[in-house]
Order: structure tokens, then C-alpha cells, then sequence
């Protein structure tokens, strides 16, 4: 009981109130230097940086009834991404495999990252991470099969967030929010209501923008 | 427009508030012709239910008027006459499928908090609190309606206002509790809770062929109602000892069904209160909590116990073992509204059914704040209380 309330307690606090405070020391640092602190050396190697237990690991596995290829074309096309991934503003595909990621940044100045396609298996799996150098280590993988009887697709999905550096990684939580495994959960809620029920519920306007499916 | 407002515990307030507007491709909004009081809104306002917030419009049992749709809802027309179910569904996700569509996946906004504390979370309600999703209640003017083209029923012009509002809720939920009796002819049913749901679940147990109803409760009136209106025989349980009635009435084996039309009203502090989002346990304003129990320990040999009133939490001293040893039914659950209304509009036409029979007020949407405290005070036999937007304020 008091779990429930205690934590919609947090909800109903301001995000941005929290989070700015907390991005207000490397704010003020890239002010300077132009740069994220403890960012300049970039992640030389995203599969180190992301190895073992280093780094922001989410998981979180949904069941849609929606037929697999429709799932996959939709998450295939990663420019759909930031429609139900609310930390994502954009996804650019720079064609070869490439993309541009963009995320809303502390202070509203956006993180930015460009990724490659490692794996792609269609309507099995597509696995993603961020190029060499990039200011961000990132790294995700989508799994998809069928259940019952194959009247359902089942999607699996595996985000993995690192960034070197303290204050960075302060930075890199207010991208991944308050509570990263709840964020994707609510993100995998949300696709799933896109591609089950045409729309993002929502009980007022503010919500709705954010969901927006035109 | 005006709208029914909570304000805090015993703080109902008619405001003017924006007009809602279509927010989604599904949606559609309704001008409201006529909105009601439920039991569970008294729980609301006596501050017992989490997760409201000053300035929430209140409602879910409404109907009226689609005065505008959007782009996606290609079922409604403007100026399509509709009763709108309490419940929201999306018609599309595996329970919406299954015909389950109070368990729909996609309708609650903040499903996480019902995550919280059930594991899984059921479907959006009208006007009942943000963990329900945070939708404006249709208490008002004028109301938003999500996935529009999967519930609003139509409704003929035939038919009055009052006939077909409790579509929206009390009669389905009624009905859904005779019908989890599973009833076969000569059935004898016993209901706990002579308020709007029982007296409809009384109504339903003899549509679905029971050849007897028993109904248990103290309010003289609401009793008066069962024996008048459905031909119920009548138990007062402060006068009797209902085991000992019951058994004697059903020649020693005990009713075939039991129906729980009260549900779990539970005192103390807030957080107690919690585990009870009654929807339907303030029909019989008991404040004895034992019905469920009773129910269970009354009920026949390989009988059913149907439960329609709410529980939120958990329950004490659960007798699992007398249910157990006898090898009971137990149903329960949020009535799966689309399922039911259908079928009930053609038994309304039909004249099978007036369910405008529990209609004790009649009165505007201004006099929400009077009619709030009389019907939880039970003052001036209230029963049911019918508002009408625009209606002269009787205050």
C-alpha cells in the first residue's frame, strides 16, 4: 500500500525541478569548457564501457496482439523511437546502418550520439550501439517471437546507458530519468498502445502532445 | 462549462472549468444529458479513496449528446445519442478480445500505480481518481470520451433518459453478478445489499430464471423496493438471524448462489481506506463488514458466491476453508460493461426492465453539493440520485 503511494508521491513531483538542479553543476562546466566533464575522452569502446555491470542496464519484455512483422517494421524504422521513448527527441537514419540520436539534455541543451546497426535478424532481433568516440556509450537490443500460437509477438528489449565520469553520469541520469527501469517500462506501455490501440492514453493535453501521433 | 468538482473529504464543489476538448484520434466528446451519483462517489468524497486531486471533475454514470469527434472515430456521428460505460477499453488488446474489457491493457494512463499494488493494473475509469487514469468525471457539461468508437453505446429516442443512464454502469454490474451465478431454473439466490446494484442484481437473478431472491439489508426502504418492485423475499438483518433465515428458508441446504452486493467499507485512517476503492460497498451503508463472510458460510454445497461490491485490499479473517470444504464458485471483478449493455438495451426495449424503478432524486447539477450529503446521510430515503445539466437549481 504505502509502496504504491510513496511512489506516485515521486511521480507527482516535477521531473525537471529534480533534475535541473542536479544538471546544473555540469551545465555550468560545459559553459567553460564547451564540453560535458569527464566526457572529452569519449567512449573508445562502447562494448568496454558497457561490459559486465558498468553502465544503466534496463530490461523490460512486452506482449502485444499485433502480428510480429508489425512490430518489427514499426522498430525497425528507429526514426519511430522517439514516439514512445520520451527521453529520445529524435533519431535520425543516416542510412548504412547509421543513426543520429538525439536526447533531451539537462537545462534543455540535448545529448547527442550517433549509433550503428550490429545485429539484424528480421522479425528476430535488432541490436544497436553507439559508434566509437561518441560523447555517450549506449547500446540496445530488441528480441522478438511469438506466443500463443502465434496470434501474439512478444518484444524483449535491453537498453544499456554509460557514460565515464561522475558528474557525467549524473547528466546521463537526467536523460535516463529518475528511475530508468520505470521509464521504459511506461516507453514499452506506450508502443504497445500505439500499435495495439491506434493512440497513447491520456487524461489531458500535456500528456497527449507528448504522444502525438500526427 | 460547470462540472461536479472534489474539493477534499466532504468538499463537492460546481465550478466552471474548461470545456474538454478531443485529444485523441478515438475520442469523441459528449454534452451531457444526464449524469448520476454512485455509491462509490460517496467514497470519494469521504476522502477515502488515494490519488485525488483538488479541482478532479467527478462522474461515471452518464449519457448524452456526441457534440463533436475525432479523426479516427469513425463509429459516432455528432448528434449521436449515447450511454457511455464507466469503464474504459481500447477494444483491441488481448482482454478487450477476451471480452474482459474492465481488464483492458491500454486505457489507464498511470497503470504503473494499480502495478504497484496489484501486479497489474485494470482498466481507466471516468471521474475516479488518478490512479484510475486521471479522466474528467461526467458530472458536468460536457465530457471527453477516450477510444469513443468502442464504448458509447446509441440508444434509441424512444427511450427516456432515465431508462437507459444506469446502462452505464449499475445495471451491468447487476447483471454481471446474477449471471456469474450461474442460474439454472429454480435456482434460489440470496444478495447481500439492497442499494442500486442489488435491487438490479435482484432484477437480473429472476431475468436469468431464478425461481426465488432473498434480499438482505436494514435500510426499511431499499427492502420495501426489492419486495415491490422485484418481488423479492425480504430479510432485515438486524431483526433476524440470517444464516438461521436462510437455511430454514431453503429447507435446510442453503441458497445456490450468494451474491456480495456490499463489498468492504473499512474505517480508521486513510491508509486503511486505501484497500477500499469501493465502487459498490456504499449501496448498503453498513457498517458491518461481514456480508463476504456470511455470504460464503450461507451458501449450498458446490454453490456460487458472486461477488459485485468492491474490495481494494486484503481481507481479514477470510473464511478460505469453509469455501474450500464446500467447494464453492468465487466470482468477482470490475463488470466488463461492453460485454452487457447490448443485450440490456434490447431487455429495456423489451419492457422486460424499467430501471428508472431505483430513482429517488431528480435535481440539476447544482445541487451536487446538497445531494452528495443527503445521499450519504441516507436523509430523505435516497436511493439513487439523477442530475441534470441545465435542470432549474433546486437549492
Amino acid at each position: 500500500m504505502a509502496t504504491a503511494a510513496v511512489a506516485y508521491g515521486l511521480s507527482r513531483r516535477s521531473f525537471s525541478g529534480m533534475a535541473i538542479a542536479a544538471a546544473a553543476a555540469p551545465l555550468a562546466y560545459r559553459g567553460v569548457t564547451g564540453e560535458w566533464p569527464g566526457w572529452r575522452n569519449g567512449a573508445a569502446d562502447t562494448r568496454a564501457a558497457l561490459g559486465g555491470d558498468r553502465g544503466i542496464h534496463v530490461r523490460e519484455a512486452i506482449r502485444l496482439e499485433v502480428p510480429l512483422e508489425t512490430v518489427w517494421g514499426f522498430w525497425r524504422r528507429l526514426e519511430n523511437l522517439p514516439r514512445f521513448m520520451t527521453h529520445l527527441k529524435e533519431v535520425r537514419d543516416l542510412g548504412g546502418g547509421r543513426s543520429h540520436w538525439v536526447a533531451d539534455g539537462p537545462g534543455g541543451v540535448p545529448v547527442e550520439w550517433d549509433a550503428e546497426i550490429v545485429n539484424e535478424v528480421p522479425n528476430e532481433v535488432i541490436g544497436w550501439r553507439s559508434v566509437p568516440g561518441s560523447d555517450i556509450a549506449t547500446a540496445g537490443s530488441v528480441h522478438f517471437s511469438r506466443a500463443r500460437q502465434g496470434r501474439s509477438a512478444q518484444v524483449k528489449v535491453h537498453l544499456q546507458y554509460a557514460a565515464p565520469g561522475g558528474k557525467a553520469a549524473r547528466a546521463l541520469a537526467f536523460v535516463m530519468g529518475r528511475d530508468p527501469a520505470h521509464m521504459i517500462r511506461e516507453d514499452m506501455r506506450r508502443v504497445k498502445q500505439l500499435l495495439e490501440a491506434g493512440e497513447i492514453a491520456c487524461a489531458t493535453p500535456e500528456v497527449s502532445e507528448e504522444g502525438d501521433l500526427a | 462549462m460547470k462540472a461536479v468538482c472534489y474539493y477534499g473529504k466532504g468538499d463537492v464543489r460546481v465550478e466552471t472549468v474548461p470545456d474538454p476538448e478531443i485529444l485523441n484520434p478515438r475520442d469523441a466528446i459528449v454534452r451531457v444529458t444526464a449524469t448520476a451519483i454512485c455509491g462509490s462517489d460517496l467514497h470519494i468524497y469521504g476522502g477515502y479513496i488515494p490519488t485525488m486531486q483538488k479541482g478532479d471533475v467527478l462522474g461515471h454514470e452518464f449519457m448524452g449528446e456526441v457534440v463533436a469527434v475525432g479523426p479516427e472515430n469513425h463509429r459516432l456521428k455528432v448528434g449521436d445519442r449515447v450511454v457511455v460505460p464507466f469503464t474504459i477499453a481500447c477494444g483491441h488488446c488481448f482482454f478487450c478480445k477476451e471480452q474482459l474489457w474492465s481488464l483492458c491493457d491500454n486505457s489507464n494512463p498511470n497503470a504503473w500505480i494499480a502495478e504497484k499494488l496489484y501486479g497489474y493494473s485494470a482498466s481507466g475509469l471516468f471521474g475516479y481518481s488518478h490512479m484510475y487514469g486521471g479522466y474528467a468525471g461526467g458530472q458536468a457539461e460536457y465530457v471527453r470520451v477516450p477510444f469513443a468508437d468502442v464504448g458509447p453505446l446509441r440508444v434509441p429516442d424512444g427511450l427516456r433518459d432515465e431508462q437507459v443512464l444506469f446502462l452505464s454502469d449499475i445495471f451491468p454490474t447487476g447483471f454481471m453478478a446474477a449471471e456469474n451465478c450461474q442460474i439454472t431454473p429454480g435456482d434460489t439466490v440470496a444478495v447481500w445489499g439492497c442499494g442500486p446494484v442489488g435491487q438490479f442484481a435482484i432484477q437480473s437473478a429472476f431475468l436469468l430464471g431464478a425461481e426465488r431472491v432473498i434480499a438482505i439489508d436494514r435500510v426499511s426502504e431499499r427492502l420495501a423496493l426489492a419486495e415491490s418492485s422485484s418481488q423479492a423475499e425480504v430479510l432485515d438483518y438486524t431483526k433476524v438471524d440470517v444464516s438461521d433465515a436462510l437455511r430454514e428458508m431453503t429447507g435446510g441446504q442453503g441458497p445456490d448462489a450468494c451474491i456480495d452486493a456490499v463489498g468492504l467499507e473499512s474505517h480508521g485512517t486513510t491508509l486503511d481506506a486505501w484497500y477500499d476503492r469501493a465502487k459498490a460497498s456504499m449501496y448498503l451503508a453498513t457498517d458491518r463488514p461481514h456480508a463476504l463472510r456470511q455470504a460464503i458460510n450461507a451458501c449450498r454445497k458446490g454453490g456460487t458466491v458472486s461477488i459485485p461490491g468492491v474490495y481494494g485490499g486484503w481481507l481479514d479473517k477470510f473464511p478460505l476453508g469453509a469455501a474450500f470444504a464446500k467447494g464453492l464458485t468465487l466470482k468477482m471483478g470490475q463488470t466488463h460493461m461492453h460485454r452487457y449493455m447490448p443485450r440490456l438495451l434490447d431487455h429495456i426495449e423489451r419492457g422486460d426492465i424499467d430501471p428508472s424503478f431505483i430513482i429517488t432524486h431528480r435535481v440539476g447539477l447544482e445541487d451536487a453539493p446538497d445531494m452528495y450529503k443527503t445521499f450519504r446521510e441516507k436523509e430523505d430515503d435516497c436511493i439513487k440520485v439523477v442530475m441534470t445539466p441545465g435542470r432549474t437549481y433546486h437549492g
